[in-house]
């Protein structure tokens, strides 16, 4: 697989949210608006470069018994110090998504992608994976975001395009799990006919 | 895995890996200690200056007050020339998502000059609304005494945000518990004929 192939697969071919289904649980909850599911697709991607970069280079010396509270630690680690400089110096980011950084640490994408690509692929590969797939998280949350405020309060990325509120129940929990299922049909449909 | 999943070797790995991590940790939180505080100071005097009149300069230091068995913090403001121009004061209501934590300006006469939410848990669309200029607006200039600080349908002065009563009450009993702790501050308790209503909630 050659290394361009490696960052776009995460996108389309085995994009995380629509395809591999993996971290729903900050896809859900965070992407009440355009801009909330972006920065939070940017803050995971952040940790998952880090993760997967320093996971592939210390796999061999970690007997495999204890390889998961390993890695967990190491991610734990890695969400910790983002909450630390996000509070630091980008406060009013930190506002609006703090509560679901430390979602990060459990977030499924980054330990299934340390145990399923980084422990058995080098450094630089295992970096261009945590590129790939976290470019496909962000896009993913990103357009759910977008579709999800569009329909539930009638903006997009924050400027509004109609007056009122639109169908609120896009902006809740009920709308997230709808909206995510008609894209995710939409996207089996776009990409099936590409490899037929 | 070119390493045997021994007892030694499995806790050697976790312990090196554990000291490594804590003092990363470490280390950062030691550099971003000072900002993180500093930034957490910033916002709370911009938030003070936001619910007080442009002429408060100085902001005294918090204090603390304890009225009913609850303690409160505030900070007390004054002009150039040294006079009181008002009183932050800090409280927190139970809204439908959790709490909510209100930072309420008065001036020296008691009459609102502004609020402004602190943080919120509120369903978004609805209760997460309090944060809005549409609702927040009509406390400014509101006056405790002369007039209820209760959502229209208990019977009191305040536009409830539409589909969202509980935060709007939560908003409103916010105030006015504010205006309470307002008057121990000042030392002559306010006539609050709203106080009876909202304790009741």
């Amino acid at each position: 697989m050659g290394k361009f192939q490696l960052i776009t697969k995460g996108i389309i071919k085995e994009n995380p949210t629509f395809v591999l289904l993996l971290g729903m649980c900050p896809t859900l909850a965070t992407t009440t608006s355009a801009i909330n599911g972006m920065s939070m697709g940017l803050a995971t991607m952040f940790v998952l470069i880090l993760s997967n970069i320093v996971i592939s280079a210390i796999a061999a010396y970690i007997p495999d018994k204890v390889r998961i509270p390993s890695y967990i630690v190491v991610i734990a680690t890695f969400v910790t110090l983002l909450q630390f400089i996000m509070q630091a110096y980008t406060p009013a980011v930190y506002e609006t998504l703090g509560l679901f950084i430390p979602l990060i640490v459990v977030n499924c994408i980054v330990l299934g992608r340390a145990e399923a690509f980084a422990n058995k692929n080098s450094v630089v590969d295992s970096a261009l994976d945590g590129i790939g797939i976290g470019l496909g998280f962000t896009c993913s949350l990103t357009l759910l975001g977008l579709v999800r405020e569009m329909l539930g309060s009638g903006s997009a990325f924050g400027f509004k395009f109609i007056e009122g509120d639109g169908i609120l129940a896009f902006v809740l929990a009920p709308g997230a799990f709808l909206a995510l299922a008609y894209l995710i049909v939409i996207f089996k449909k776009l990409t099936s006919k590409k490899a037929e | 895995m070119a390493v045997q999943s021994s007892f030694k070797n499995m806790s050697l790995c976790l312990l090196v890996i554990c000291l490594v991590c804590s003092a990363l940790l470490a280390g950062v939180y030691a550099l971003t200690a000072d900002p993180i505080a500093n930034a957490a100071k910033a916002k709370n005097e911009a938030a003070i200056k936001e619910v007080l009149p442009e002429t408060a300069v100085t902001i005294e230091e918090e204090k603390s007050i304890t009225v009913d068995g609850q303690t409160y913090t505030y900070n007390r403001a004054f002009d150039d020339l040294g006079n009181t121009v008002g009183c932050a004061i800090n409280v927190s209501a139970l809204g439908f998502g959790g709490p909510i934590a209100i930072k309420v300006g008065f001036d020296v006469n008691g009459v609102i000059w502004n609020t402004k939410v602190l943080s919120q848990a509120e369903t978004p669309g609805l209760g997460a609304k309090c944060v809005e200029a549409a609702f927040s607006e009509q406390f400014k200039g509101f006056n405790p005494v002369e007039k209820k600080l209760a959502v229209k349908k208990d019977g009191g002065d305040v536009d409830a945000i539409t589909a969202s009563t509980i935060t709007s009450r939560a908003y409103a009993w916010g105030l006015a518990v504010a205006a309470k702790v307002f008057g121990e501050i000042v030392g002559t308790p306010m006539p609050l004929d709203a106080w009876t209503g909202a304790t009741a909630n």
